[in-house]
């Protein structure tokens, strides 16, 4: 079980988080300037790296807010956790 | 290629078994092939299989990182049925389920498949709506399929808590009776010497670092051992599916995540078919050897880590033993997680991609064994051909484009 740091309530168990997926995704501001394939790769595609990733999660029995995290998708090490107001611009999963 | 028959049992038991030759050869990779296929596991090895057998294309080069059967071929819980709710998708299962009916003597190896028969249990009216829906469905497009109700799986399943007091009462299920189980390692191992007999060379310990491109068209792949020239590159590596694609540049619709599964120590018969579960969410069956095969859901986060999260363990086994009380105090012998590629509609993805001549297949998800022999099937059309088979061209990397999908999420009797 991972041991994720919120950054509003310190660390707690993983039960206590639902995951929001891959971070720094922007819905685009005009949807109807997008080709299809622009759009499908907004909606569908995902880096889905081996390595370091940034990625959202809620604290879902806690304090119910959403931060970003950056993990390590093979060794699952965490090596930061912040608030999206903190540099990052989305506005949650 | 030796075939295997009583009568080699009974010579090599005479030399004391100690004549038996290699299964298939280790050969060096040259320089050159016709095709790669990208991916020992199962579906890459039936894919080099049926593009020898069918299509007549014997210089094929399989590679292979690990070994073969390492992968998630070895880590599955061996389900194999083809009960499907969309026509795309029970038909593409359906014709991998025809395979497997002829597959041991097809394949001159025996694995062991079983046809014993699944149960896919509904605990609520919705769920018994959504198991009619889908038997319907599956009898419409000539997939066997029947509802049986609580009674009929207390007298087939003597140890199933079909009590109405249960938590999660237990209404009916679906039966697919031609569903069933295979032996896994054996599938791989099978294919790998019917393919390798056919010409194929499969190269373990050789991973594939990059892809050559050259105008748009695939040239080959670099490797551990060195660069390999082929016209044609198939790519058909599960979980790390995301990580060959950026090798050429590409994005992919699928995301990575464990996948766990377990034995327990080995029990006297207690079980004859395969129980799965939606609403509590496991799946069980026992193996020939007397262990208790055990699946569930995958961890939620992404993840390449070959093992998974201590509170699935233990919803899995909160949800077997909701179904089968009496395994309560079974112990598990082992546990261990694969990591499979999910895509967003739960259907694979069997396509040409914008790179000329490489081809994907991925995005089975927790789903793809039992695809096996069907998947390489449509993938080695698609490969010799340059496009796709009626079966697999509704499962086009184009369809996320397009919107056409497939949406098997929870209607394929069980989550993904």
């Amino acid at each position: 079980m991972l041991l994720i740091e919120c950054p509003w309530c310190g660390e707690r168990a993983e039960t206590e988080f639902s995951y929001g997926g891959e971070a720094g995704i922007t819905r685009p501001a005009d949807p109807d300037a997008l080709s299809d394939a622009e759009w499908a790769d907004y909606l569908f595609n995902r880096s889905n790296p081996r390595g370091a990733h940034q990625e959202l999660w809620n604290h879902a029995q806690g304090c119910r807010r959403w931060f970003r995290v950056e993990r390590d998708t093979v060794s699952y090490r965490i090596s930061a956790s912040y608030r999206l107001s903190d540099g990052a611009d989305e506005g949650g999963g | 290629m030796r075939k295997y028959s009583v009568f080699s049992l009974v010579r090599n038991a005479i030399s004391h078994n100690r004549k038996w030759r290699e299964a298939w050869r280790s050969p060096e990779p040259k320089r050159e092939y016709d095709v790669i296929i990208v991916g020992g596991g199962g579906h890459g090895l039936a894919t080099a299989y049926y593009l020898a057998k069918e299509h007549g294309v014997r210089n094929v080069a399989v590679l292979e990182k690990g070994w073969i059967g390492g992968g998630n071929t070895g880590r599955n819980t061996t389900i194999v049925r083809s009960n499907y709710l969309w026509t795309e998708a029970s038909l593409l299962y359906e014709h991998s389920m025809k395979l497997w009916e002829g597959l041991s003597q097809d394949l001159n190896y025996n694995v062991m498949f079983s046809q014993r028969g699944v149960y896919n249990l509904g605990h609520t009216l919705q769920d018994m709506r959504d198991i009619e829906r889908r038997v319907n469905a599956n009898r419409l497009n000539g997939i066997d399929a029947e509802v049986v109700n609580a009674e009929q799986i207390a007298k087939a399943i003597p140890f199933i808590n079909t009590s109405p007091d249960a938590r999660y009462p237990i209404l009916g299920a679906s039966l697919q009776r031609r569903a069933g189980v295979a032996r896994h390692d054996a599938v791989a191992w099978g294919f790998a010497r019917a393919a390798d007999a056919r010409g194929v060379d499969i190269i373990e310990q050789c991973e594939v670092t990059g892809i050559n491109r050259d105008g748009g068209k695939v040239t080959g792949v670099e490797t551990t051992r060195g660069t390999i020239n082929a016209p044609r590159v198939g790519v058909v590596v599960a979980g790390n599916a995301s990580v060959v694609a950026a090798m050429a540049g590409l994005r992919l619709p699928v995301e990575s995540h464990p996948l766990q599964a377990f034995v327990s120590e080995p029990l006297k018969p207690v079980l004859d078919t395969v129980v799965m579960s939606n609403a509590v969410h496991g799946y069980i069956s026992q193996s020939d050897k007397g262990e208790l095969v055990i699946g569930a859901g995958i961890d939620a986060y992404n993840g390449y880590g070959q093992r998974g999260s201590f509170q699935t363990i233990e919803h899995t086994m909160e949800a077997i033993i909701e179904l089968f009380p009496v395994f309560s105090r079974v112990r598990m012998l082992r546990q261990w997680g694969g990591i499979v590629d999910v895509c967003p509609d739960a259907c694979p993805i069997i396509s040409r991609t914008p790179v000329a001549g490489l081809y994907f297949n991925c995005g089975w998800g927790t789903g793809g064994f039992k695809a096996t022999p069907g998947s390489g099937w449509v993938f080695a059309h698609t490969i010799a051909q340059d496009r796709p088979h009626e079966l697999n061209a509704p499962f086009d990397l184009e369809r996320f484009t397009t919107g056409a999908l497939i949406d098997e999420h929870g209607a394929a009797a069980v989550a993904h």
